[in-house]
């Protein structure tokens, strides 16, 4: 078959809204920009654990430290989830890492915001995983097989992330005044940081217009940063707290809020390295993968010992 | 320099008596690492009572491009189902 005849498979297969698994012959575009996504989006998962390890021995309550604990052991589960779907497009877990622990590869810029006070533990399992639910629970539907079938696994356990995060939240915003403030502090600073995440606005987005073609997302950055907000604004109302966005306001017309954009300066400052955690979170991780050098290397001897043993009984 | 071990298939039973099915892969150096890391990764809520794990590279699957010449010998054989056959309405469902 020529070349055309493979592409009109492949668009005849998107347009019945059929899935590509990874033997199908496949555009080399929608194979980088699926290696890119994908791994970009492990990525953001083992970093993801780094803010809210920061309070795993600092939890107030036992019941609040077995409940961090079991939630960062899923965000690690979810990033190796992400690296096996990237893998089946033919690039090694080696290059990925190595991509990650060069700051070649990129991450989600939110996981560059340093975590303060407990309130934040509940501010982004709240708002974080909220946000990133709103993405997930999209690409559930996306074309690439092995990506879909990763999401539709993450966005079962993802609810339980998000529901303590709001549990910590209620905790503080009905408790004492001082933890009411130290809710609404977090608040403030995770609004704008959360709005980010859903990526820069259609307009100045280079990579949206391929990924909704390709269907390998279903919605636009706006639509879904726009169901955030309608979503979220009854959830900080319930909280007594309030949106730190003096624009926030109902437009009936359009049946959602209108608000103010985040900063997107601040947010390309961040992804090209300048947020004030990167140096930390890329340190971090690359200490955590120089340490456990020796675990992999014994891992290895052994098994290749053991296997020389079989063999010679 | 591949230092993650080789990639392990994962199937997972999800109560006795149903079939096992493929729920993602893994990195392990052998057999046993992969089960444990199976059982770390895939039933963290009981997602399974029995796993099975198979080198990757044991797998022997099928390609797409032989999807129209693989298949079509049963495409023909309408016989094959249930539906093919009359039966009388005073018997019922058969």
């Amino acid at each position: 078959m020529e070349i055309n005849k493979f592409e009109d498979v492949f668009e005849g297969k998107l347009a019945k809204n059929e899935m590509i698994e990874p033997k199908d012959w496949m555009p080399e575009n929608y194979r980088k920009h699926l290696i890119r996504q994908i791994s970009q989006h492990a990525h953001s998962e083992i970093i993801g654990m780094l803010p809210e390890g920061n309070w795993i021995t600092r939890a107030p309550s036992l019941r609040a430290k077995v409940v961090l604990l079991a939630k960062v052991q899923d965000e690690g589960g979810h990033g190796l989830y992400l690296y096996t779907a990237a893998e089946t497009l033919g690039v090694t877990r080696d290059e990925l890492l190595n991509n990650l622990h060069t700051g070649k590869a990129k991450y989600s810029s939110i996981f560059n915001y340093p975590t303060l006070t407990w309130a934040d533990i509940g501010a982004v399992g709240w708002l974080v995983d909220g946000a990133a639910i709103m993405n997930q629970v999209m690409l559930q539907r996306s074309s690439y097989g092995p990506y879909s079938r990763a999401m539709v696994r993450i966005c079962k356990e993802e609810s339980f992330h998000q529901r303590q995060g709001y549990e910590i939240m209620t905790h503080l915003a009905f408790g004492t005044n001082d933890q009411k403030e130290m809710a609404q502090d977090a608040l403030n600073r995770w609004w704008y940081p959360t709005m980010m995440m859903f990526g820069p606005p259609d307009s100045e987005s280079p990579n949206s217009e391929n990924a909704v073609k390709w269907r390998i997302k279903r919605e636009t950055n706006d639509q879904l940063r726009q169901r955030f907000v309608d979503q979220t604004v009854r959830q900080v109302e319930y909280l007594g707290l309030t949106v730190p966005d003096a624009h926030l306001k109902w437009n009936e017309a359009k049946n959602g809020y209108d608000f103010t954009e985040p900063n997107w300066v601040e947010f390309k400052n961040i992804i090209s390295g300048n947020g004030p955690c990167n140096k930390e979170r890329l340190a971090a991780r690359n200490k955590a993968h120089d340490e456990g050098k020796w675990v992999r290397e014994a891992a290895q001897v052994f098994a290749k010992k053991r296997s020389e043993v079989y063999e010679a009984a | 320099m591949d230092n993650q071990g080789p990639v392990w298939e994962v199937f997972l039973q999800k109560k006795a008596g149903q079939p096992f099915v493929h729920c993602g892969s893994l990195h392990a150096f052998d057999k046993e690492m992969a089960l444990e890391n199976a059982r770390d990764l895939y039933t963290r809520r009981g997602e399974g009572c029995s796993i099975w794990v198979v080198p990757s590279n044991a797998i022997v699957a099928s390609s797409p491009e032989d999807f129209g010449p693989f298949f079509e010998p049963s495409n023909d054989k309408v016989y094959r189902h249930p539906t093919f056959y009359q039966i009388p309405d005073a018997i019922g469902h058969m």
